[in-house]
């Protein structure tokens, strides 16, 4: 374990994953791919137990998340005692199970803001690759957010298959009234990692996103904040991910795990405490989970003697643990890594020709340059997607 | 948008929340997935505009608070760069 000379600041940031029940089924989700054999959820009192303990620290902003929160029939409950505590409440959800009686009953139990995620502009690929039907309740749901005046983000997870409809995502989030867009590239986590190759756009078609979000920025009359996050996997230095473990962030899974992002449940050996046995206060402070890659005293070179580690903290410690086996490595997105051509060698797979180039079986992906003659690189596989029935499948 | 002079009358922009924050000792500003922490004058300023009273208002307050003269100017800066991060509106 490192010392930790200075105590950290407050945990200003709780994100609860309240359950791991989802009616949709991304192949892009973040949550682990074993999710089927977690523990069961914390109860209505344990939440609120963690509302209050961290609010008391000095928790403000306050994400609830999952799955889908509304799988929860005691959200409203939880976001009443939030209220009350002060916090800023910000709803994440799919906007499945978002009627109007249970938007109204939020909206009077204080709940502060909505996230609605779309995973496509067009009815046809957001349902395939959320493999449901939910386009049209999307945008219900999004007419139900203006109504009750909340503010509204919404939030597009692009990837190999959606990227090029960038300008159709923004003129839908135009026209459904949005604050804020979130055009936040795929990052590969969970159901994302196992998906990875067919989720990896090419450079090209990146340039060609941000190009397109930045034209439209520039002619968009209304005040709608656009951010446009770049794919980690296409820069030469990494993220100063969660502004470094245990610096603000906070996360609660469903059966009660305290982890400090919300993928770090894979990385091995540190033996996350559990709220249902300690106190917020407890975990944030005093557990060796929390504790471990604050300050830079487990930091490997090159990160150990870099001039940038108070920028980028070594970047991310999932991201070096998935692909280099070693969670105290640098992050492999930065070209100071000697594990570097691992992130170069991905990208340039992404750009290869491929066998199959079809994502909605028997319509072609508009604007993916087709395959050339050559002989493929890559045979497409089919995207696993994110249920518990795969969750099982994968994890007997 | 009205201008900004000393007879405007600013309001904290109805998407922020303004709230003190013990664990900070400090205003935060609060909005969708974010927050910025406010200086101890930024606070102090932000908190008096509740769209009732003129920015001269404002500053002859905080002159009387703080045992001091001459906030006019610090004043009006924080307001412009406040309206112009949308933290702030002009009441008509």
């Amino acid at each position: 374990m490192s010392a930790v000379i200075d105590r950290p600041g407050p945990p200003l940031w709780l994100l609860l994953e309240l359950t791991y029940r989802c009616p949709l089924h991304c192949a892009f989700c973040y949550n682990p791919t074993d999710f089927a054999r977690t523990g069961p959820e914390l109860g209505t009192h344990e939440w609120l137990r963690v509302l209050g303990e961290a609010r008391a620290l000095g928790a403000v902003q306050l994400g609830l998340s999952g799955g889908e929160p509304l799988a929860r029939d005691d959200l409203e409950v939880i976001v009443a005692e939030a209220h009350r505590l002060g916090f800023y409440i910000n709803l994440i959800t799919s906007g499945v199970g978002l009627t109007e009686a249970r938007i109204a009953a939020l909206k009077a139990a204080g709940l502060d803001h909505i996230q609605l995620s779309f995973q496509d502009s067009s009815q046809k690929m957001n349902d395939f690759l959320s493999s449901t039907r939910t386009f049209e309740l999307k945008s219900r749901v999004a007419a139900l957010i203006k109504k009750y005046d909340y503010p509204m983000v919404l939030n597009v997870v692009l990837h190999r298959l959606n990227i090029d409809h960038v300008e159709e995502i923004l003129q839908m989030a135009d026209r459904l009234g949005a604050e804020y867009v979130e055009l936040a590239n795929t990052q590969y986590y969970g159901w994302a990692w196992h998906n990875r190759e067919q989720l990896m756009p090419s450079r090209a078609q990146v340039e060609r996103a941000y190009a397109t979000t930045e034209r439209f920025r520039e002619r968009s009359g209304r005040p709608m904040q656009i951010y446009f996050v770049v794919p980690d996997y296409f820069e030469r230095r990494p993220k100063p991910c969660m502004n470094g473990l245990g610096s603000i962030f906070l996360t609660v899974t469903p059966d009660g795990t305290a982890l400090p992002c919300h993928a770090a449940r894979m990385l091995p050996g540190l033996d996350f405490p559990n709220v249902r046995n300690a106190s917020v206060e407890h975990v944030w402070f005093e557990s060796l989970g929390f504790n471990h890659f604050r300050g830079d005293s487990w930091m490997k070179e090159p990160c150990r003697s870099c001039p940038e580690k108070a920028r980028d903290f070594g970047g991310c410690r999932c991201q070096a643990y998935l692909m280099t086996g070693d969670a105290a490595n640098a992050d492999p997105v930065c070209d100071l890594s000697p594990h570097h051509h691992l992130v170069t060698e991905a990208v340039a797979l992404a750009d290869a020709p491929r066998a199959v180039e079809t994502a909605v079986p028997g319509e072609r992906v508009a604007g993916v340059e087709r395959p050339t003659t050559e002989r493929p690189a890559v045979v497409e596989k089919p995207l696993v997607f994110r249920s518990p029935a795969n969750s099982a499948r994968l994890f007997p | 948008m009205s201008p900004l002079d000393a007879a405007s009358r600013p309001a904290v922009e109805r998407r922020f929340r303004l709230q003190w924050e013990p664990a900070q000792s400090a205003h935060v500003l609060l909005y969708p997935e974010g927050m910025v922490k406010l200086n101890t004058s930024a606070g102090e300023i932000l908190k008096r505009c509740d769209g009732r009273a003129s920015v001269a208002e404002i500053t002859a307050d905080l002159e009387k608070s703080f045992e001091t003269t001459g906030l006019g100017g610090e004043v009006m800066a924080f307001l412009a760069m406040a309206v112009e991060k949308h933290w702030v509106v002009i009441q008509p």
